[in-house]
């Protein structure tokens, strides 16, 4: 039952051949069995999935109206607050906190009956692409335990491509969704800025950061997307808006007539051959179920890395100021008569990690006075650029694609002492936060010559959310009839109960 | 070229109260050497004549009814406390200290 999904799990809990009880036990057997390889998870939370899972269960036996996922299994990213639970951003300035109130997407997926099986590991405070910046150890792709699963969502994405949950959440603020996703053959969709609120949600780029669901088929995605979405009166950005209908989409997967438009500057010099070998295929998927495949130029795009990586350490360095030492999470050098600032400055330097000061540093230099106009100023302007791009892209085309990621997974450690190299993994996604629209990643096979997942990307324009699932589900639909059996299907076995 | 010394280091490490040891000031002082010039890059493309974009959404202020709705508990906002008394944050000195 584990390697179903979410879809197929929910239809048999609604038609009673399982109780999500046994089905959230199955999930944290699957954990017990291969987590001490794939380290997705940073915290469990057996008694109160299963505490969960009963109330789903008495609320079906008393003939209770519950919602499309209620009774599954999902695994929630660490950078949300759970009212209760450890919460960590991955960081050791908060470990052993427990968050005394729930974000909004948690009390969503809790009034939908999602059973929260636990909180996924991370790169700290969101900030990197391949989990190794957690404090807490990195995590090891399911495809090959040598390899990384992504970032900074590595936890959430590593979860489901071993089955330890058929949902999770994710959060994108550069790609922190889609490029775990492509990276483990998975499915993460970021939604247009302001679709999912930001309530809760520990805040590392405030204009950049958007929660979003992850899953292992564009269904699954399309049916989480709904549970978490919608507008919300404590997040002052979450657009008051109907919901775009991607779970319609999803399940239509009608791509006739649609204009797709492939980015010339996503593509080509600095992509692996077998990214682009199964980018091309999947082109021609798309093109047989009677989508128009256009090529669009966004020459603007070349600036978005070097943009993305002055605006989002900016918004770090005055975010994560609210790490004082002072109200919550830790406090070092308390000894007595020590000032509030060399407290401040002791618990900094042993709370953050490598990436994290060296982000906090660097928007440090580039909001201050004498160099705001070069540097944050100069990005803020790119940032018009792309969104201008954007804009004259969509003119041509419903949808933009590309590969997600520029290469399959890398070795742990291969990229770490190189911040440059390490950033190269966004140069794809990271234009679609920039414009604050949606992008999803999706499963586009395994690269010839490493045999590793490669990703496909869909953008779409804000609120148009449900075009992405359409052609998303046009694409694995072709696949799926292509290689005859899911992706994952051809991922190592892992665990002796698989 | 960009660059950042040692000393322009530990300046803005002052800034943002991050306590640094010798060797990481020294290794990311080079580490900027490079990161500044890979996003210096911007400005190639910023010309004068280009509006900044500090945000996706166009945002205005947001309202609600002034009326009391549940909030945290005293107990539950110290819950994660360093350090409390009296039902209030405890913080180190801030004022008037004697050496």
């Amino acid at each position: 039952m584990i390697r179903s999904s979410a879809y197929e799990m929910s239809a048999a809990l609604a038609a009673g051949d399982i109780t999500s009880v046994a089905l959230t036990q199955a999930h944290l057997d699957r954990i017990a069995d291969v987590d001490t390889d794939v380290h997705a998870f940073l915290y469990v939370d057996t008694e109160g999935a299963l505490a969960q899972a009963a109330a789903v269960d008495a609320a079906r036996g008393r003939g209770e109206k519950l919602g499309p996922l209620a009774g599954v299994p999902l695994a929630l990213k660490d950078v949300l607050v759970q009212k209760g639970i450890p919460t960590t951003a991955g960081s050791k300035m908060l470990e052993g906190w427990r968050p005394p109130y729930d974000a909004t997407v948690v009390t969503k997926l809790k009034s939908a009956g999602v059973v929260i099986l636990g909180k996924t590991n991370m790169d700290e405070f969101a900030m990197g692409s391949s989990t190794e910046n957690s404090a807490y150890g990195p995590t090891h792709n399911p495809w090959d335990l040598s390899r990384i699963p992504g970032g900074s969502g590595g936890g959430s994405a590593a979860a489901l491509a071993a089955f330890e949950a058929p949902l999770a959440i994710g959060t994108d603020t550069g790609g922190s969704i889609r490029q775990p996703a492509a990276v483990t053959g998975t499915v993460g969709v970021k939604p247009t800025y302001g679709g999912v609120s930001r309530f809760g949600l520990i805040a590392f780029s405030s204009s950049l950061d958007q929660a979003g669901p992850c899953a292992r088929t564009v269904l699954d995605t399309a049916l989480l997307h709904e549970a978490i979405a919608g507008h919300d009166p404590k997040d002052s950005t979450s657009i008051n808006a109907v919901v775009p209908q991607v779970v319609a989409a999803a399940k239509s997967g009608l791509v006739k007539g649609m204009k797709i438009g492939v980015v010339k500057q996503l593509n080509g010099a600095g992509y692996q051959a077998g990214v682009r070998t199964r980018f091309d295929e999947a082109l021609e998927l798309l093109a047989d179920a009677g989508a128009e495949i256009v090529e669009v130029s966004c020459p603007n795009f070349e600036y978005a890395l070097a943009a993305y990586y002055l605006i989002a350490p900016s918004e770090c360095s005055s975010n994560l100021a609210r790490f004082d030492a002072m109200r919550y999470g830790l406090r070092g050098g308390d000894v007595n008569g020590a000032s509030a600032e060399s407290v401040m400055n002791m618990t900094r330097e042993v709370g953050f990690g490598r990436e994290v000061k060296r982000r906090i540093i660097l928007g440090t230099y580039a909001l201050s006075s004498g160099y705001y106009d070069a540097y944050y100023g100069s990005a803020q302007k790119v940032r018009t650029l792309i969104t201008q791009d954007f804009r004259d892209a969509f003119a041509q085309a419903d949808v933009l694609v590309s590969p997600t990621c520029p290469t399959t997974a890398f070795k742990i450690g291969e990229k770490s002492d190189d911040p440059i190299a390490m950033y190269l993994n966004d140069v794809a996604t990271i234009p679609v936060n920039l414009a604050g629209i949606g992008g999803m990643s999706l499963p586009a096979g395994l690269a010839d010559e490493d045999g590793l997942p490669v990703g496909f990307q869909i953008m779409a324009p804000a609120m148009q959310d449900q075009r992405m699932y359409s052609v998303g589900a046009a694409l694995e639909a072709a696949l799926l009839t292509k290689w005859g059996a899911p992706l994952l299907s051809k991922a190592p076995i892992m665990g002796g109960r698989a | 070229m960009s660059s950042l010394s040692r000393d322009d280091v530990a300046k803005l490490a002052g800034l943002a109260r991050i306590e640094m040891s010798e060797e990481e000031l020294v290794s990311l002082a080079s580490e900027f050497t490079v990161i500044l010039d890979a996003v210096a890059r911007v400005q190639e493309v910023a010309s004068a004549d280009v509006e900044p974009t500090s945000h996706p959404l166009s945002l205005r202020n947001v309202f609600r009814p002034d009326v009391v709705v549940a909030s945290l508990s005293p107990e539950e906002a110290l819950s994660g406390a360093p350090a409390q008394e009296e039902a209030r944050f405890r913080v180190p000195q801030i004022l008037g200290e004697e050496a």
